[in-house]
């Protein structure tokens, strides 16, 4: 059985759940894992042992303070230098994943949905095709979450692996984002508005339903151009965020195709909208045909009831 | 003062509809256009020249039909427009890609390459730090912002918000959208880029090892329900509970 190295993704301290999907997907390239947990502090690995894992390695080294993508792809390299290489698909796993497939002179596919042998599947043009690839070679791969099963954790049996990277780099500053509420691109369930919210200020009726669900709070484009207050980093689609949320309520959202391009693919779509005709309805699973002063608040309660 | 390179790949227009004949995309009916996040890297370059100085060179890997796309950063203006071809070359995987390109941009004695975030076909993110890879260079991927007071200043997002993080010495920068407005082509540069002369060249490309095997058009999804009127809220929030299972 070939080898495969995964870069566990490590999100506040912690290694991400969406790592023991990286495992199964290691396996269904049939292939054995050793899990590579990039960290200041090795006991971050200790959350980084799942079934069918042959080895866990902390790498610990200075370079892992702050992202730089050089430093971090030639130390995670170093650890662990043969193999093909499995990261989740997060903007910044994807940056490593390339930068150690360039390393070693080896092809990287990103997005991959679905994996059959040594044959992967990943969107193309914005999600309105599907290619699939067959490798013949070690390979860099990065895997969407919410695609493969979680494997079963088990205690870690860590080494730990001292090594940092020249850093090419230099931090001059770290700007918070101004809401402590999650990122679009962490979240397993995204509620969104578009221009048809009407009004920045009632975003506020978003953000209510996503502190009960523990959501976070996106936007389409219209209303991240119309509205300062709505950030850019909260925009979905095409020149947005990609997502793949287990749930995706879009509000006010008409589902040009350029939102369709960043959410397409959540695993559930709900769609608030007054007009009967939009185009987001055929996308969604579950569609309301209704105002969101209306629908709105009929939701919350229910969802509330629900959470409590 | 620097030698600037961006990158711009041909892609089909990101409102066109994709057809997929046989187990292949049929591209034959789209309209083509720059990859819209390369716009923004063509603007980023350009900001760079006009603070520092210097010539901007716009690169794109591609057969003669991508000519079209570097005319169109010469009438943004761009200085210089060069096209990386060998008649040998179909369906290169991303390791031939950014292998010819980092030679190209070596050639071309680059100090800094602008690139977009992600290609509108391939969606990968891929090419900038690959390249940066294969060049010993820093990068810096997905930046909203620029600033070239002395050295080059980005913002790029990191976990929980954004950095500002400075660059010295060479590198390759991925470009978002941000808050940049891009500049558009005016009479006298597409007049210019008209008589402009693309400069060819070529590079060796190692053998692709990932090979396409078919393209498929996206998985049907099953018919959703629709519901009229808000009281049916009520019933969806139950139904994501019990038959969707997501909350
Ligand atoms: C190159 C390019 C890239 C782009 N990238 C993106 C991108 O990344 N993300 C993105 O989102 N767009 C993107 N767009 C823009 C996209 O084409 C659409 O213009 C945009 O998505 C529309 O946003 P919207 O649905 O909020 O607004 P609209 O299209 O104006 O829709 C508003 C909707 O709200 C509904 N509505 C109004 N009032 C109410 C109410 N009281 N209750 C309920 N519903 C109501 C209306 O029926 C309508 O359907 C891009 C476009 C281009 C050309
Ligand atoms: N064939 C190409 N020619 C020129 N630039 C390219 C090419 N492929 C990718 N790029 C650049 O790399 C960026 C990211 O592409 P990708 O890695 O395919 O998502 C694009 O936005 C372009 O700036």
């Amino acid at each position: 059985m070939s080898e495969s190295v995964i870069i566990a993704e490590v999100n506040k301290g912690t290694v991400a759940a969406v790592t023991a999907e990286l495992v199964s997907a290691a396996l269904a390239l049939g292939t054995t894992p050793t899990v590579v947990v990039p960290c200041t502090d090795a006991s971050v690995a200790d959350g980084a042992g799942f079934e069918g894992v042959s080895k866990t390695i902390a790498v610990k080294g200075d370079c892992f303070t702050n992202y730089d993508a050089a430093s971090w792809a030639a130390a995670i390299d170093a650890a662990a230098p043969t193999g093909i290489v499995i990261a989740a698909a997060t903007p910044q796993s994807k940056d490593v994943a390339a930068r150690v497939a360039a390393r070693r002179g080896i092809s990287i596919v990103q997005d991959v949905v679905a994996i059959d042998g040594m044959n992967l599947t990943s969107p193309i043009y914005s999600g309105k095709a599907m290619q699939t690839v067959a490798l013949s070679g070690d390979a860099a791969i990065s895997v969407r979450a919410n695609v493969f099963p979680a494997a079963a954790s088990t205690a870690a049996d860590v080494s730990v692996v001292d090594q940092s990277g020249d850093v090419a780099t230099a931090v001059q500053e770290i700007i918070a984002r101004a809401s402590a509420r999650l990122d679009v691109s962490e979240a397993n369930i995204i509620i969104s508005g578009g221009r048809g919210m009407g009004s920045p200020d009632n975003f506020s009726h978003l953000e209510k339903i996503a502190d009960t669900l523990g959501a976070a709070v996106g936007a389409s484009r219209a209303a991240v151009d119309t509205w300062d207050e709505i950030p850019h980093s909260m925009q979905v689609g095409q020149t947005g965020k990609t997502v793949n949320p287990n749930l995706y309520i879009a509000v006010g959202i008409s589902g040009a195709i350029q939102h369709l391009a960043g959410m397409r693919s959540s695993k559930y779509i709900v769609a608030v909208n007054k007009d009967a005709d939009a185009p987001i309805f055929s996308h969604a699973d579950y569609g309301i045909v209704a105002t969101w002063e209306e629908a709105l608040p009929v939701l919350e309660s229910a969802f509330s009831s629900m959470m409590a | 003062m620097p030698n600037i390179v961006v990158l711009v790949k041909r892609v089909p227009d990101t409102n066109a509809r994709i057809v997929v004949s046989g187990d292949r995309v049929d591209l034959s009916a789209v309209k083509w256009v720059i990859s819209p996040y390369d716009e923004f890297a063509i603007e980023t370059a350009l900001q760079h020249k006009e603070a520092a100085g210097g010539t901007v060179t716009a690169l794109t890997l591609g057969p003669s039909d991508a000519d079209k796309v570097l005319k169109d950063a010469k009438a943004i203006g761009v200085d210089e427009i060069v096209r990386l071809w060998d008649d040998s070359w179909s369906e290169l995987d991303s390791n031939a890609i950014q292998s010819a390109l980092a030679q190209a941009v070596t050639g071309l004695g680059a100090e800094v390459v602008y690139c977009g975030k992600t290609a509108a076909d391939t969606g990968a993110g891929s090419t900038g730090p690959g390249v940066a890879e294969r060049l010993g260079w820093a990068s810096v991927s997905n930046i909203t912002n620029a600033s070239f007071d002395g050295g080059i200043t980005v913002t790029s997002p990191v976990e929980g918000g954004s950095a500002r993080v400075s660059v010295s010495g060479n590198a390759v920068i991925s470009c978002d959208k941000g808050n940049m407005k891009v500049r558009k082509p005016n009479v006298k540069g597409i007049m210019m880029a008209k008589r402009a002369q693309v400069n060819v060249v070529s590079a060796d490309a190692p053998v692709s090892t990932v090979s396409i095997v078919s393209q498929t058009p996206p998985p049907a999804k099953p018919a959703g329900k629709k519901f009229e009127g808000a009281s049916s809220a009520e019933e969806v929030a139950r139904l994501l509970r019990d038959e969707a299972n997501v909350i």
